[in-house]
Parts: C-alpha cells; sequence; structure tokens
C-alpha cells in the first residue's frame, strides 16, 4: 500500500485540446479520495493517466515513491474498475477474476485460494462459472470489483462504477465499497483509492477527502465537512449541496450599524459573525447562502429580503419555495411541519438569511472572501 | 401471426365487428404473404435442386424433362466423373483445392487480424495516408492488377506453383476482410482491453487472450468467406497453374468438358455437386458462431 502523488500533471491530447492544466494532489496511504466535478471537466482523464491509460504529457505521477510516468499499466501495482464493468465476455467469473493472476504465472493453489477469498468477500460464489452476460448489472460490477481486489494493489482507481446502477442498488454497493476500505484499513493493509463520480452523493458520503475539479483545474480538495461548510470558491459552493446554494451579485457596503449587502433596492446587515469573516469592506460581490438557510417571514419583515413566490415544491417531509427577488431566483428549503399552507405562488414573502451562515464571493475570481 | 392481434380481443368484451374485421384481414395478409414468399423461395432454390437431381439422371433423360426427380435414378456419373479423363481421379482434385484453401484460410485470418487490430487501435505515423490506400485496393477492380501481379510472380519464378495464391493472403492481401475487421473492432469498446493491459497483459497478450476470442464470429465469416471464395476461384488457378495434376477442383470440372467430344453431362454435373459440398459442409458447421450474438455481455447496462 502506498500513497499517491500528482505533481503539476499536464494532458494535451492529440488534437491539441488541453485537458489538464498541471494539478497537483496528494493521496495519503490508505486514503479514499474522491474526483468529482461536472461531466467533461477531466476527472478520467487524470484517472487514466495515474493508470498509465493515457500518456502524461506534463509533470510527474508518483506511487509510493516511485515515478510511473513511464511504467505500463500492469506494472504500476494499480487496479482499476470501470463504468462499464468491462469484464472478458468470453470468460467466467472465475477466469475473469484470475486473469491478471494467471498472466503473472502464479500456482494454481495460489489462485484457486485467492479466488475463493475474494468471491466470500464479494458474495459472488454462485456466479463463480457463469459468463459475464448471465449476470445483473449488480453481479458484474462485484464481479469487476472482484477482478480488482484479488491483484492486492497498491492503489485502486474507480471511474464511476456506480452509474450503470439503478438507484438502489447504487445505494447499496456504495456501502458495500466504503465497508470494504474499511475492512482492509482495520485488517492492516490499508487500500489507496481514487473514486471517480459527479455525484455529489457519492462525493460525500464515500470520500475521506473530495477534490473538486472543473475544467481540468482543481478547484479545492478537503474532507466533505469543510467542502459543504466553508467552499474555497463560487464553484465549489454551487456544486456541492442540494439544492444548489443561491448565488447572487450583490453590494457590499460600511454604514452606521456595521456592513449590509443590497440587492435589488433591499439591504439586510451582514451581522456580526460574518463581518469579522469578511476580507473586504465594499464593493460588487456574489452572496451565498443555502436554501436551508433561509428563513422564510413575513413580507417587509426587517433584515430580510422581500420576494415574489413563483413555484413550490412539496417534497413531502419539506418543501422547495422559489421567490423572485429583483429578477434573482433565491430557492428556499422549509420542513414540512414549519410550512405556512397558507403560502400561495405569486405571494409576497420575507426571505431571512442566517448570516452566520452566509458566504461572500469576489465577484470576478469567485473566491470566497469571508472564511478568515 | 395472430400473436399480434391477440391482445386486441384479449378484453372481456366480445370483440367489435372493426375487431373482427381487422383480425380477419391480417390473417389474409399473412397467408399471402407465406404464400408468395414460399414461391418466390422455391423459384430460388429450384436450380440448385435440379443439379442434384440430375446428378442421378442418364445422360439420355437429362434434357428430357425440366423437372429435377429422376425417373430412374443411377449413380454413373459420380463413378464416371470420379475417375475423370485424366490419369488423377477427383480426389487429386480435392487434396490440391485443399493445399491452396487451408494455408490461405489461415493466412487471411492472422494477417486481417493483426493489420485491422493496427489500424483500429493504435496512432501511428501515416495512418490516415494508409487507411486511405487500403480503401482503394478496395475499390481497385482485380484485372487492374492481374498483368503486373503476374509478372511480378515470375520474376520470383513461383508460376506454377500455388504461392502465388497463398501468399497475397498471408500479407492482407484481402482489403475487403481487413476493412471488415476494422468496422468489427471499432464497435467493440476499448475497456476490456483497457482492463487487460490494467490486469498486466502486453499488446500481443491482450490480442490473443481478449481481442480475437471477441473477434471470433468476425473472424469466422472471414474464414468462411475465404474458404468459399477460393474453393469457387477459377481465374487465379487458370492463370498461374498449368500442370494437370497440380489443378484444384474449380479448373478440373472445366477439364472434364474440355476433354471429351461428347459431353457426359451428368459426371460433370456428379462432380459439380461434390464440388460443392465442402462448402456447405463448412458453412453448416460454423453456422453458429457465423450468427450468434457479437459482444455482448462485457459491456452492457
Ligand atoms: N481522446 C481524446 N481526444 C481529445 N479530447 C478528449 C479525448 N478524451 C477526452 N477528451 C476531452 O477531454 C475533456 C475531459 O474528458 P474526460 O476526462 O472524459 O471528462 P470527465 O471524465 O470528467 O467527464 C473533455 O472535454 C473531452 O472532450
Ligand atoms: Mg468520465
Amino acid at each position: 500500500m502506498a500513497e499517491l502523488q500528482l505533481r503539476s500533471v499536464e494532458k494535451s491530447y492529440g488534437n491539441g485540446f488541453k485537458a489538464v492544466h498541471g494539478i497537483d494532489l496528494h493521496v495519503k496511504e490508505g486514503e479514499f479520495m474522491v474526483l468529482v466535478g461536472p461531466s467533461g471537466c477531466a476527472k478520467s482523464t487524470t484517472l487514466r493517466m495515474i493508470a498509465g491509460l493515457e500518456t502524461i504529457t506534463g509533470g510527474e505521477v508518483l506511487i509510493g515513491d516511485r515515478v510511473v510516468n513511464d511504467l505500463v499499466p500492469g506494472k504500476r501495482g494499480i487496479a482499476m474498475v470501470f463504468q462499464n464493468y468491462a469484464l472478458y465476455p468470453h470468460m467466467q467469473v472465475r477466469r475473469n477474476l484470475s486473469f491478471g493472476l494467471r498472466l503473472k504465472r502464479q500456482p494454481k493453489e495460489q489462485i484457486e485460494s485467492a479466488t475463493q477469498d475474494v468471491s466470500g468477500v464479494l458474495e459472488i460464489e454462485e456466479l463463480l462459472d457463469r459468463l459475464p452476460k448471465q449476470l445483473s448489472g449488480g453481479q458484474a460490477q462485484r464481479v469487476a470489483l472482484g477482478r480488482a481486489l484479488i491483484k492486492q494493489p497498491e492503489v485502486f482507481l474507480f471511474d464511476e462504477p456506480l452509474s450503470n446502477l439503478d438507484a438502489k442498488l447504487r445505494a447499496s454497493m456504495r456501502v458495500r465499497i466504503t465497508d470494504l476500505h474499511k475492512r482492509l484499513r482495520d485488517e492492516a493493509r490499508p487500500a489507496t483509492v481514487v473514486y471517480v463520480t459527479h455525484d455529489q452523493v457519492e462525493a460525500m458520503t464515500m470520500g475521506d477527502r473530495i477534490c473538486v475539479m472543473k475544467d481540468g483545474h482543481i478547484m479545492q480538495v478537503a474532507d466533505p465537512t469543510t467542502l459543504y461548510d466553508r467552499p474555497a470558491n463560487a464553484f465549489v459552493a454551487g456544486f456541492i449541496g442540494m439544492p444548489e446554494m443561491n448565488l447572487v451579485p450583490a453590494a457590499l457596503a460600511g454604514g452606521k450599524g456595521g456592513q449590509s449587502l443590497t440587492l435589488d433596492g433591499q439591504s439586510i446587515s451582514v451581522g456580526k459573525d460574518l463581518e469579522a469573516r469578511l476580507e473586504s469592506s465594499g464593493g460588487r460581490v456574489t452572496m451565498g447562502i443555502r436554501p436551508q438557510h433561509l428563513e422564510i417571514v413575513a413580507a417587509d419583515a426587517d433584515d430580510a429580503l422581500t420576494g415574489k413566490i413563483v413555484n413550490l415544491e412539496f417534497m413531502g417531509h419539506e418543501v422547495n419555495l422559489h421567490a423572485d427577488v429583483g429578477g434573482e431566483t433565491f430557492v428556499c428549503v422549509v420542513p414540512s411541519d414549519q410550512f405556512d399552507k397558507n403560502l400561495q405562488r405569486g405571494d409576497r414573502v420575507g426571505l431571512r438569511p442566517r448570516t452566520s451562515k452566509m458566504h461572500v464571493f469576489d465577484i470576478h475570481t469567485g473566491a470566497n472572501i469571508s472564511l478568515a | 401471426m395472430s400473436d399480434l392481434i391477440q391482445p386486441l380481443s384479449e378484453s372481456t368484451e366480445p370483440p367489435t365487428a372493426l375487431q373482427i374485421k381487422l383480425q380477419r384481414r391480417s390473417r389474409w395478409n399473412a397467408v399471402l404473404r407465406y404464400t408468395l414468399l414460399t414461391v418466390v423461395g422455391f423459384v430460388m432454390i429450384y436450380p440448385l435442386l435440379w443439379l442434384v437431381g440430375a446428378s442421378f439422371k442418364s445422360n439420355a433423360e437429362m434434357f428430357s424433362s425440366a423437372w429435377f426427380w429422376p425417373k430412374d435414378a443411377t449413380v454413373q456419373g459420380y463413378i464416371d466423373g470420379w475417375k475423370t479423363s485424366t490419369p488423377y481421379t477427383f480426389a487429386t482434385f480435392f487434396f490440391n483445392s485443399m493445399q491452396i484453401v487451408i494455408p490461405k484460410v489461415i493466412g487471411t485470418a492472422i494477417s486481417c487480424t493483426l493489420v485491422a487490430y493496427g489500424f483500429a487501435r493504435f496512432e501511428f505515423p501515416g495512418k490516415k495516408i494508409l487507411f486511405a490506400i487500403l480503401i482503394a485496393t478496395l475499390l481497385l477492380p482485380d484485372v487492374v492488377t492481374r498483368i503486373p501481379q503476374y509478372l511480378l510472380f515470375r520474376e520470383l519464378g513461383w508460376l506454377d506453383t500455388y504461392l502465388p495464391l497463398i501468399a497475397p493472403a498471408w500479407l492482407a492481401g484481402d482489403a475487403f476482410f481487413v476493412f471488415m475487421m476494422i468496422q468489427f473492432l471499432r464497435a467493440i469498446p476499448r475497456e476490456m482491453e483497457e482492463a487487460a493491459r490494467v490486469d498486466g497483459a502486453n499488446t500481443a497478450q491482450t490480442l490473443i487472450f481478449i481481442v480475437v476470442p471477441i473477434l471470433m464470429p468476425a473472424l469466422v465469416s472471414v474464414c468462411l468467406f475465404q474458404f468459399m471464395w477460393t474453393m469457387n476461384d477459377f481465374l487465379g488457378p487458370l492463370i498461374y497453374i498449368s500442370t494437370v495434376e497440380k489443378y484444384p477442383v474449380s479448373l478440373a470440372l472445366k477439364l472434364s468438358i474440355d476433354a471429351t467430344e461428347a459431353f457426359n453431362w451428368n459426371s460433370i454435373l456428379a462432380m459439380t455437386v461434390l464440388a460443392l459440398t465442402p462448402s456447405l459442409v463448412v458453412f453448416f458447421i460454423a453456422q453458429k458462431s457465423f450468427i450468434e450474438g457479437i459482444s455482448t455481455g462485457g459491456v452492457k447496462g
């Protein structure tokens, strides 16, 4: 088991397209690192460079203390699980699992016992003599997982392994993978994992740390709580969290009673906590407030923005209220039991942000200027 | 056919007049369609039936009736035909054919797989140009290259040997097959090969253990076509083979027409039937993998 380091890694494709712009990432030994980002942000490209399936056009990748840039995938000590499972269609599950070991010409008994161990852990003993086409999606993915596990690699690489499964199966596989990771850690053979997904739920629930990417750049690397509470920039703030954080341009200005934010001619005071955190005293900014941190109050209440309800979504346990404030739509999540049933589309309401949970971003760079 | 209409009438209420009318109409359609198909099918297969039937007729009966069933069947045609008018029996000619067909099929399978794999999976300088040339040879009529090819093989001293017939196949000379394999390979996701590389396989191992088994249905088709085309090839042997002893079946059939003054049609037809058999047998043996589903299983949702 080993740590994984990316040092200013770059990727330019043959057609001249630069997909990865010099990223640095340090995955500690035994750490579960999730790469997350919108489609096309080069998560797969990054993972495939680690695997050796794409050439690295700049920088270095280290596994343990070896630079692996010029090693073929088979020599890097990695195992990979693909989105499409990529099982060998003409081999039974048993032979799929043991293919790598057989190539290494390991003794028969050793291969047999390794196959038994792995199929026990993943509960695929009954499937050993089936062909891939006789497996369901969930079973196929378990076999794919087994094919990685059996090699006891230094680093596990996953490329959206659950996106082909239905929601229920995805949830159970998620638990299975994290359990497996914990178990290996308990057995004192911790597995270093890089897990690619575009699904923030997977990212938040599985990752020890999460690396948020956008257009071939790393936006932030942090543990899930930090990512949620202290996003480094407006992109991360908007990407992590459901529904998305409300990000709205506003004017920040000082005044008698402390600093305040103004939009659509309405001002709210930023409050002591936020004021203490702010690294700027005035100017155009982007204010960010999560839907869960907006309280519905009477229209024209103090320190609240007045808006008009444009949409109401009843989710059962909570209600998503969409309100228009001077052309900007705010989403606000209210628990069902606290929701005033008389409110209707078109009504005027007040939205009072919990300013202690509010963020302020530089309007140009998007950097969070309320972290201090 | 009636399955299709079943759901309409499955409701508990009695079928309406419209439903009955629709049912009756589609039943008539089915009858009409199948009758037409049967008739056309019979017309298509009749010459073949006639060939087999006529090979058991006596020479006198041959042209007396267009009906295929022999009045008094005889195997004399087979006996005479097998002996031929030459010092050799047809066994020699079949053996000669196999000496061409088998190396050619093997060579085609190996060389086409290698070339197609290269084109479909690797980037190398000049790939675009080379691929364009490959496609161009596909469009080139055979006759254009006959004479230069003949001169080339004459220089090599290969005339009256099987080499001019076999060698091109070992060098992926059949652009059509290469093209077919490339198209097939392009439809196969690369992930399985990538998984194999991660599992530690080198390029050759990936090709042999992963790509070739997945390619098998295409490979079988290629071998099948090559087998049949080579078996039936007349012009190639005609140009390069001059000794009767070395004649393959296709030339030998023509031989029996040339040599005798009065054609023994029944023995010619008998030998034609025999000449067809290898192709038919091979086709039916290979049919299963020829038609079998292709790259399912490894990659599916
Ligand atoms: N072989 C390739 N040639 C050129 N561009 C590519 C190639 N593969 C991917 N790209 C581009 O690189 C970017 C990142 O792709 P990818 O890593 O697959 O994104 P993700 O996995 O995050 O969705 C995309 O814009 C994609 O179009
Ligand atoms: Mg991807």
